[in-house]
C-alpha cells in the first residue's frame, strides 16, 4: 500500500443552483465510495483560490491568481492504494472531469530505511 | 443530502432577495454574484467536510460576510439601497447595519416583497413568471427555457429585458400596503399558478410530473397565505387548487414508474392529508364575490377527490364547472378538458362533438388532444381511427412516460378482443 496525493485543477464557476446540487451529490457519491473502500487516508482541504506568491531570492510577493483558472489547485485529498495504478483509476470516478477539471495524482515518497 | 430536497434552488430565491434589498434593485446582479459566490463556497468546503447541520443558515451567513465585503470595499464607489446610506458613511457603522440587514425580522417578507417586484405590470406575463421561476426559485437560463418549452436564446433575452425592468424601477414593491398590493396580486397568482401547472403536466422531456416544481409554486403560495393583505379567498383558491391536485401526485406514476390516468390510478395512493388540507383551503375561498378562474377549477379537483370510486364521479357537476371555466378564463385545453368530461357523462360520440368543435390551431402538438380523440374514437368502436390518432400523439409526446402511455393505449387499439370490454373504461386523458 502507498500513500497518494490528489490535487485537484480547475474552479467550478458558473453553475445554476440545481447544477451546484448535482456536484455536491456527486462529489460526496465519490467521496463515500472511496471512504468504505478504505482509500481515505484525510479528506483533505479546499483551498482559496486567491493568495499570494513569494518568490526568489529577493522574496518578491505578488497576488494570485497564479495560473489561469484551469490550472489553479482547489484542494487536496490523501488517499491510500496500492500502486499509482490504482490511485489513478480510483481518481477517475472524481466528478471534476465532468467541468473539465484534473486531478493530478502525485505519489508521497516513501522513506525506505 | 437528500437528493430531493433542492437545497440550493430554494436557498438562491431566499438569499437573492434579501441582497437585493441590502444592495438595492439597481444592484440585482450584484446580489447574484454574491449568491453565485457562496454557492461555490460551499461546494468547495462541503466536498471535503461534508454538508453542516444546518446548510441554508450556514449559506446565508456565507452571503451576509461577502455583502459585507462587497459594502466596506465599494461603501463610496458605488450607490446602494437609500436606506444604507448614511450607515455607509462610516466604515464603523457597516457591519452592525448588516448584521440588521440580515436579521429575521428583516428577512421575513424579502421573498414576498420580491415575488411581487417580479410581477410588474411593465412586464409581459410570459416575462414576469420567467422571472420569478429565475429569481426566487433558482432555475437557470436552460432551466427556464426547458420548463417553457422555449429556447435558451429567446427566454435569455426575455429574462435580461425583465431584469433590466426591474433594476430601472428604483426599489422593491412595498408589500406593508404602501403600494398597490390588491392590484399586484393577481399576477402573482397567475405566475404561481403556471409555475404548479408546469410542475403537473410538465412539458419537459425528461420526465411528466416534476413534483418539485409543484413544491415551489407550493411554498411560494404559502408565504402569500402568511401575509395578511395576501390572504385573499383568491388566495386560498389557489392553494386549494394546488393541495388538491399535488394530492394526487403519488397516484399519477404507478407501481412501474408509469403514468396512469385520472380514472385508472390506485386512489388509496392520493394523499388524505393534502387532500383534507386543500378542502380547508377550499372552503377558507368560498368568502366574498369574487368567482376566480382558481375557484372554479379547485371546485373540479375536489370533485375528484371526493370520489373514492372513478365511478362515482358527479361528471354533471364536472362539465357544469367547466362551462363556468369557459366564461371565466376560455382556452383550448379548457375546452378540450370540458370534452372529455362530456365524454365520460354523456358518452364518447357526444365527446367526439365537442372535440371537433374546438378550434384545434393551438393543440396540434399536444399530444392529450390526439390522445383524447383516439380514446373516444375507440370507444365507439372505430379502433382503426383510433389508432391514427394515438399515432398522431405519439409523434408530439415530449416525454418517455407519455410515450410509454400512449403505446400502451395504441397496443389496448391493436387488441381486437378488448374492443368489448374497454367501452365501460372513462376517461383515461383526463388525468
Amino acid at each position: 500500500m502507498g500513500q497518494f496525493v490528489y490535487l485537484y485543477r480547475g474552479a467550478e464557476r458558473n453553475r445554476s443552483p440545481e447544477q451546484t446540487q448535482e456536484a455536491m451529490q456527486k462529489w460526496m457519491a465519490w467521496f463515500k465510495q472511496l471512504t468504505e473502500k478504505g482509500h481515505i487516508k484525510d479528506p483533505g482541504q479546499p483551498l482559496e483560490f486567491a493568495g499570494k506568491l513569494v518568490k526568489g531570492k529577493q522574496k518578491t510577493v505578488t497576488d494570485g491568481p497564479f495560473a489561469e483558472a484551469k490550472d489553479v489547485i482547489g484542494g487536496y485529498t490523501l488517499v491510500e492504494a496500492r500502486d499509482l495504478n490504482e490511485a489513478v483509476e480510483l481518481s477517475k470516478g472524481c466528478p471534476i472531469f465532468e467541468v473539465e477539471g484534473a486531478v493530478e495524482v502525485r505519489p508521497v515518497m516513501k522513506l525506505n530505511m | 443530502m437528500d437528493p430531493n430536497e433542492h437545497l440550493f434552488r430554494r436557498e438562491a430565491g431566499r438569499m437573492v432577495s434579501t441582497l437585493t434589498r441590502v444592495f438595492g434593485v439597481h444592484n440585482l446582479a450584484l446580489a447574484e454574484d454574491v449568491v453565485q459566490d457562496a454557492f461555490c463556497r460551499a461546494l468547495e468546503v462541503w466536498k471535503f467536510s461534508g454538508v453542516p447541520e444546518n446548510p441554508a443558515a450556514w449559506l446565508m451567513a456565507t452571503a451576509k460576510h461577502r455583502a459585507l465585503d462587497v459594502l466596506r470595499r465599494e461603501r463610496t464607489a458605488r450607490a446602494f439601497a437609500p436606506e444604507l446610506g448614511r450607515l455607509l458613511e462610516s466604515e464603523w457603522t457597516v457591519a452592525p447595519a448588516v448584521e440588521e440587514l440580515f436579521g429575521a425580522n428583516a428577512i421575513k417578507d424579502d421573498q414576498l416583497r420580491m415575488m411581487f417586484s417580479c410581477c410588474n405590470p411593465r412586464l409581459a406575463e410570459e416575462a414576469q413568471v420567467a422571472l420569478v421561476l429565475h429569481i426566487l426559485c433558482g432555475f437557470s437560463i436552460g432551466e427556464v427555457a426547458s420548463a417553457f418549452v422555449s429556447s435558451e436564446a429567446a427566454i435569455e433575452k426575455r429574462i435580461s429585458r425583465a431584469k433590466k425592468v426591474l433594476a430601472r424601477s428604483k426599489r422593491l414593491f412595498d408589500v406593508r400596503g404602501a403600494d398597490d398590493f390588491s392590484g399586484r396580486l393577481p399576477a402573482v397568482h397567475r405566475a404561481l399558478y403556471l409555475l404548479f401547472n408546469e410542475g403537473y403536466h410538465g412539458a419537459s422531456p425528461e420526465s411528466a410530473v416534476r413534483t418539485e416544481l409543484c413544491h415551489e409554486a407550493m411554498r411560494l403560495t404559502t408565504l402569500l397565505l402568511n401575509h395578511p393583505l395576501a390572504a385573499t379567498p383568491a388566495t386560498h383558491a389557489l392553494a386549494a387548487l394546488m393541495y388538491l391536485h399535488a394530492a394526487r401526485l403519488p397516484g399519477r406514476i404507478d407501481a412501474s414508474g408509469n403514468l396512469s390516468s385520472l380514472v385508472d390510478q390506485d386512489r388509496s395512493r392520493w394523499d388524505s392529508r393534502l387532500v383534507a388540507e386543500g378542502q380547508r383551503f377550499l372552503d377558507l375561498s368560498a368568502t366574498g364575490s369574487e368567482l376566480t378562474e382558481y375557484h372554479v377549477e379547485a371546485a373540479i379537483a375536489a370533485v375528484h377527490a371526493m370520489a373514492r370510486r372513478t365511478e362515482n364521479t358527479d361528471w354533471g357537476k364536472i362539465v357544469s364547472l367547466y362551462d363556468t371555466l369557459m366564461t371565466i378564463r376560455p382556452s383550448p385545453v379548457v375546452a378540450l378538458n370540458r370534452a372529455i368530461a362530456v365524454a365520460q357523462h354523456e358518452g364518447p360520440e357526444r365527446g367526439l362533438e365537442e372535440i371537433r368543435a374546438i378550434n384545434s390551431d393551438r393543440l396540434a402538438t399536444y399530444p392529450f388532444y390526439h390522445a383524447a380523440l383516439g380514446e373516444f374514437e375507440f370507444r365507439s368502436g372505430k379502433p382503426e381511427i383510433a389508432r391514427e390518432h394515438f399515432r398522431r400523439a405519439l409523434a408530439v409526446a415530449r416525454n418517455l412516460m407519455e410515450r410509454r402511455f400512449l403505446e400502451d393505449r395504441l397496443a389496448v387499439c391493436e387488441r381486437p378482443a378488448a374492443a368489448g370490454s374497454c367501452c365501460d373504461r372513462k376517461a383515461r386523458l383526463n388525468s
